[in-house]
């Protein structure tokens, strides 16, 4: 069996989405924690086009791009399948998969902003949230339906980077209150035991946000 | 037991990511009914079928709708088994081209939608995008020159020429030349040889047309964004 190996960085939900898509597939891989501030040749060996994280190295063959990799990794291990057996179903996971990555800067954008700003970045992310939780969820406990799937794995950083980007932002946007079948999926996928031993510590990931944010707001206040 | 196929494709006749479920469904020899839609006037049917971003084109499979034309094309491949496959058998193969297909990217739009030194900004990125998709073109293809009819052609050779292959029009319009034969001959010669398939020619508005359209479309944003 060839060997797997992941470059990552733990604070990356990109980098998290490739980890839970290989353990609840049951594939052994050697994990090595990359520093994107300060990137090793690694990394610029084997994805030398954007030079991120996360990349997967198969028996020598390097997949960037976690979208790729989750293809991949259905494709070239297709036990426990994590997409839907259906063409017309696949092509719903897609899509949604597809929106979360290109909704995911507004829904975040909380994050970089202050102020008015921010303000207006609370009503963007409302929105988005708002068509993600009606017409991606809907009343499904997983987005692909009763058991976690690629779409959930996608929108992961929803359930757990989300509350710390909040915290560090001083703002409340994904609440109960607005949001509560979101909320129960959040419950739900949080409980799924792969994704349970594998997210990264949060007081960890805290002090890691603030101190980006602080960076953010100080290099914006910069360029003004 | 035969599976009745009803394929309709909501579209508008200038768009690059319509053009790209056209071509597939050409190679593919898939019959289906279009319906051009008006999008300054867009129909209730549209918005019905893509309540989300409300956008073409939209894809229906026997009344079972699907939007953004990338998910469409997979759907095709996946359903579609008799004729030529658009993305490789082999895994790794596949994520490559992948990996290109979503690298080409919209940052054409950018270009079109400024001017002076804003398109400048713009322009330099494409370029940076066309030189390493030139060297790229190496490792894709393995040393090999790629050879592209209307039997072969994949989902990158379709992307590709939903980008690049109104180039003329858009050299003319955005005043910039992308599709260069001394720097990036490699992409030239393929953007080139995709144009004179016959399933693509077919496709192709007529330059005139196109250049209307573009600099309509390019008129409205440079307003839109001075307002």
């Amino acid at each position: 069996m060839a060997e797997v190996k992941l470059i990552g960085f733990w604070a990356s939900p990109f980098s998290d989405r490739v980890i839970w898509a290989l353990k609840l597939k049951g594939v052994n891989y050697e994990y090595v924690e990359e520093d994107p501030y300060n990137k090793t040749q690694l990394l610029l060996q084997h994805n030398p086009v954007h030079k991120k994280v996360p990349v997967l190295i198969h028996g020598g063959k390097s997949i960037p791009e976690s979208s790729i990799i989750l293809e991949y990794i259905e494709e070239t291990w297709p036990q426990n399948p994590l997409l839907p057996q259906d063409a017309y179903h696949r092509a719903m996971a897609r899509f949604w998969i597809k929106f979360g990555e290109e909704k995911m800067a507004t829904i975040c954008s909380v994050f970089k902003t202050a102020g008015a700003e921010q303000e207006k970045a609370i009503e963007e992310a409302t929105e988005q949230l708002k068509i993600i939780e009606e017409k991606g969820l809907g009343d499904k406990k997983f987005f692909g339906g009763g058991g976690i799937g690629l779409i959930d794995i996608a929108f992961g950083w929803l359930a757990y980077l989300y509350e710390v980007v909040e915290e560090v932002s001083a703002v409340k946007v994904l609440d109960a209150g607005t949001f509560p079948r979101l909320h129960a999926w959040i419950q739900n996928f949080k409980e799924v035991p792969v994704i349970k031993e594998s997210l990264p510590n949060h007081q960890k990931l805290l002090e890691h946000l603030k101190r980006r944010r602080e960076i953010h707001l100080a290099l914006s206040n910069c360029l003004d | 037991m035969a599976k009745e196929n009803n394929v309709k494709l909501h579209g508008m006749w200038a768009s690059p990511y319509v053009k790209r479920v056209e071509i597939a469904l050409k190679i593919k020899g898939i019959p289906y009914e279009f319906v051009e839609e008006d999008l300054v006037n867009k129909s209730q049917l549209l918005l019905q079928y893509n309540p989300v971003h409300k956008k073409v084109p939209v894809f229906i499979h026997n009344g079972k709708p699907i939007s953004e034309s990338l998910v469409i094309l997979k759907y095709i491949d996946e359903t579609w088994k008799n004729g030529p496959p658009l993305l490789p058998q082999d895994p790794y193969k596949r994520a490559k081209v992948r990996f290109w297909t979503i690298f080409l990217f919209e940052n054409l739009l950018s270009v079109a939608r400024s001017e002076g030194e804003a398109q400048e900004t713009a322009s330099k990125v494409v370029f940076e995008k066309v030189k390493l998709l030139e060297e790229g073109m190496k490792d894709l293809f393995q040393g090999e020159n790629h050879h592209i009819d209307g039997e072969n052609m994949g989902i990158l050779d379709v992307v590709l020429c939903s980008l690049f292959g109104a180039h003329k029009a858009q050299e003319e319009v955005l005043g910039v030349k992308f599709i260069d034969p001394e720097k990036f001959p490699r992409v030239c010669s393929w953007v080139t040889t995709l144009t004179e398939v016959t399933a693509v020619k077919e496709f192709r508005p007529p330059h005139e047309k196109l250049v209307v359209v573009l600099q309509f479309i390019r008129q409205r944003a440079l307003q839109a964004s001075a307002a």
